[in-house]
């Protein structure tokens, strides 16, 4: 059976600065598989490199065991594969709703209200907010909308970058929940990159640590959060690989 | 009083003039953050397009007034619009990811490019065109100056507001406009929703033509004579109109077109009238130095 994704050998650039260095990573359908790394390792690169911007060099990467490597990012992102990016990227100037609406722009589905209220009973907070401009929301609520934005096309496969990031440790646990929740009932498949180390690795079956655009380690949660060297790197104050 | 009015009107008609190609200047750079220096120019063709419509539909004998105009609108449009789409391909795509500057020099390039085009192709001398819409109404007459609203002023703010409500309701309303608004507010997070953010581009650019080409074809019969360098000025001061309204926002575009068209009016009426561009300019320095976001511009608000 072919891996959802798969990475083999990828490299990418920043101008000059090569910022990944021949990744091999496979994610299989229905799991959810965390990337953990410290600041400038490369993970937000990483998921950005799977969805064609920056574009890999050199290296293949198979989805569903076609080769995308070349697709341009639009095309790459119309095959299930959703994003919630770094940082968020709420369009701020539009509505809750616009954004939302804006995540089924893709499929040009019909079904858009079965969409948002399924988005709902995962955020309740987002219909809350419906008419409001998504700058307006708090960190949390970006977040939150952030992913479902994502939902809102449907994908086999999410991307989750950093989504943790700034938020305190309820609305944290609120949106691990929420990621669990989805996987288990609907069996989406998600690729989560965090520096909450700890978190994602309980949350996830699998595991990858990122150094300087190499994976240095692979394991199941469980084996990489009983390492020591994860221990001491990533959970106990460390920051440093 | 009477002279007062009648500035008023001449004001408001040339003012949309400016704020329909504004809207050009301020869609481009709300997409993709240059000035598209050749955007006044492609009004320039678009009234170059209009006058060969006219008189090409005028040697077809078609002699029916709101024919002619109506033709010789999509005409005008449909041909500009193709000019600005190729305008982006030619001259910003292959730049886009390049450094600031090149864009906004081959924008430069590309307007000198149409301007000699139009000359040598159509001639660098005036282009006459009798008035197609004659006459008006008279508002009153006050010591021997009568007040004039003509018809063809009527039809340029019925048209433009017409236009303008068409656009808006695109913009805010369509999925097309939803889009726009998503690819100028985060171009790469549109890009990771599925967006195919070249063709946006490329539509904002056909949308600014094509409403370029409108105000052109209305400059024409406005003004009756063009010549090849009359995007030059126009494009200037429509760039300053959206500067001043607050460049990116559509309103403000508009906004900015009425008031530099009143300026310079009111300038050339009571001041002199050698001297209304400098009026026109003047007011684009005073915007940039103490109102850089403009009247209706936006400074964003980050959060973390």
């Amino acid at each position: 059976m072919t891996a959802l994704l798969s990475l083999s050998g990828v490299t990418a650039f920043y101008g000059a600065i090569q910022a990944l260095r021949g990744i091999d990573l496979t994610v299989e359908q229905g799991e959810i598989v965390t990337l953990i790394g410290a600041n400038g390792a490369g993970k937000s690169t990483l998921m950005m490199t799977i969805c064609g911007n920056p574009r890999a060099r050199s290296g293949q990467i198979l989805h569903q065991g076609q080769d995308i490597t070349q697709w341009p990012t639009y095309e790459i992102m119309r095959r299930g594969i959703a994003q919630a990016p770094e940082g968020r990227r709420i369009f701020g100037r539009m509505t809750v709703r616009e954004n939302l609406l804006m995540g089924a722009e893709v499929a040009g589905r019909t079904d858009i209200d079965v969409l948002l209220q399924q988005v709902f009973a995962l955020f309740p907070r987002l219909q809350e907010r419906l008419s409001q401009r998504g700058g307006t929301l708090s960190g949390g609520e970006q977040q939150m909308l952030a992913i479902g934005r994502a939902l809102m096309s449907r994908p086999t496969l999410l991307l989750l970058d950093e989504p943790s990031l700034g938020l305190a440790p309820l609305v944290v646990r609120q949106i691990f929940g929420a990621i669990r929740e989805l996987n288990r009932t609907t069996g989406l498949t998600v690729l989560l990159v965090e520096q909450n180390a700890y978190q994602a690795l309980r949350l996830a079956n699998r595991g990858y640590v990122l150094v300087n655009g190499s994976i240095t380690m692979a394991g199941t949660g469980a084996d990489l959060l009983a390492r020591p060297e994860i221990r001491a790197a990533y959970l106990e104050g460390g920051g440093h690989a | 009083m009477a002279y007062a009015l009648q500035q008023l009107i001449n004001g408001i008609t040339l003012g949309m003039i400016y704020g329909l190609i504004a809207v050009g200047y301020t869609m481009v750079y709300g997409i993709i953050g240059m000035i598209n220096f050749a955007h006044g120019d492609v009004f320039m063709v678009g009234s170059f397009l209009s006058l060969i419509a006219i008189l090409g539909l005028a040697s077809l004998g078609i002699t029916s007034v709101p024919l002619a105009l109506v033709l010789t609108l999509l005409f005008a449009a449909a041909i500009a619009a193709l000019y600005g789409w190729t305008v982006e391909r030619v001259a910003y795509r292959p730049l886009r990811g390049s450094f600031r500057l090149a864009p906004l020099i081959s924008a430069i390039g590309m307007s000198i490019t149409l301007q000699n085009f139009v000359q040598v192709s159509q001639g660098a001398r005036v282009k006459p065109i009798e008035a197609i819409i004659p006459g008006g109404i008279q508002l009153m007459d006050r010591g021997g100056f009568a007040v004039q609203l003509s018809w063809m002023q009527i039809a340029i703010v019925v048209i433009t507001l017409t236009i303008l409500a068409v656009f808006t309701w695109l913009v805010t309303k369509t999925p097309l406009g939803r889009t726009m608004r998503a690819c100028e507010q985060d171009l790469k997070m549109a890009s990771l929703l599925g967006i195919d953010t070249d063709l946006t581009i490329s539509l904002t650019f056909v949308i600014g033509a094509a409403l370029a080409a409108v105000a052109g074809f209305m400059f024409l019969l406005y003004y009756g004579v063009i010549d090849f360098y009359i995007g030059f000025i126009a494009g200037i001061k429509a760039f300053t109109a959206a500067v001043l309204g607050g460049i990116g926002s559509l309103p403000g575009a508009v906004l900015g077109g009425l008031l530099i068209g009143l300026i310079e009016v009111f300038w050339s009426a009571y001041f002199s009238v050698e001297y209304k561009d400098v009026a026109a300019f003047a007011i684009l320095i005073v915007a940039l130095i103490f109102l850089p976001t403009g009247i209706l511009g936006k400074a964003e608000v980050e959060k973390v």
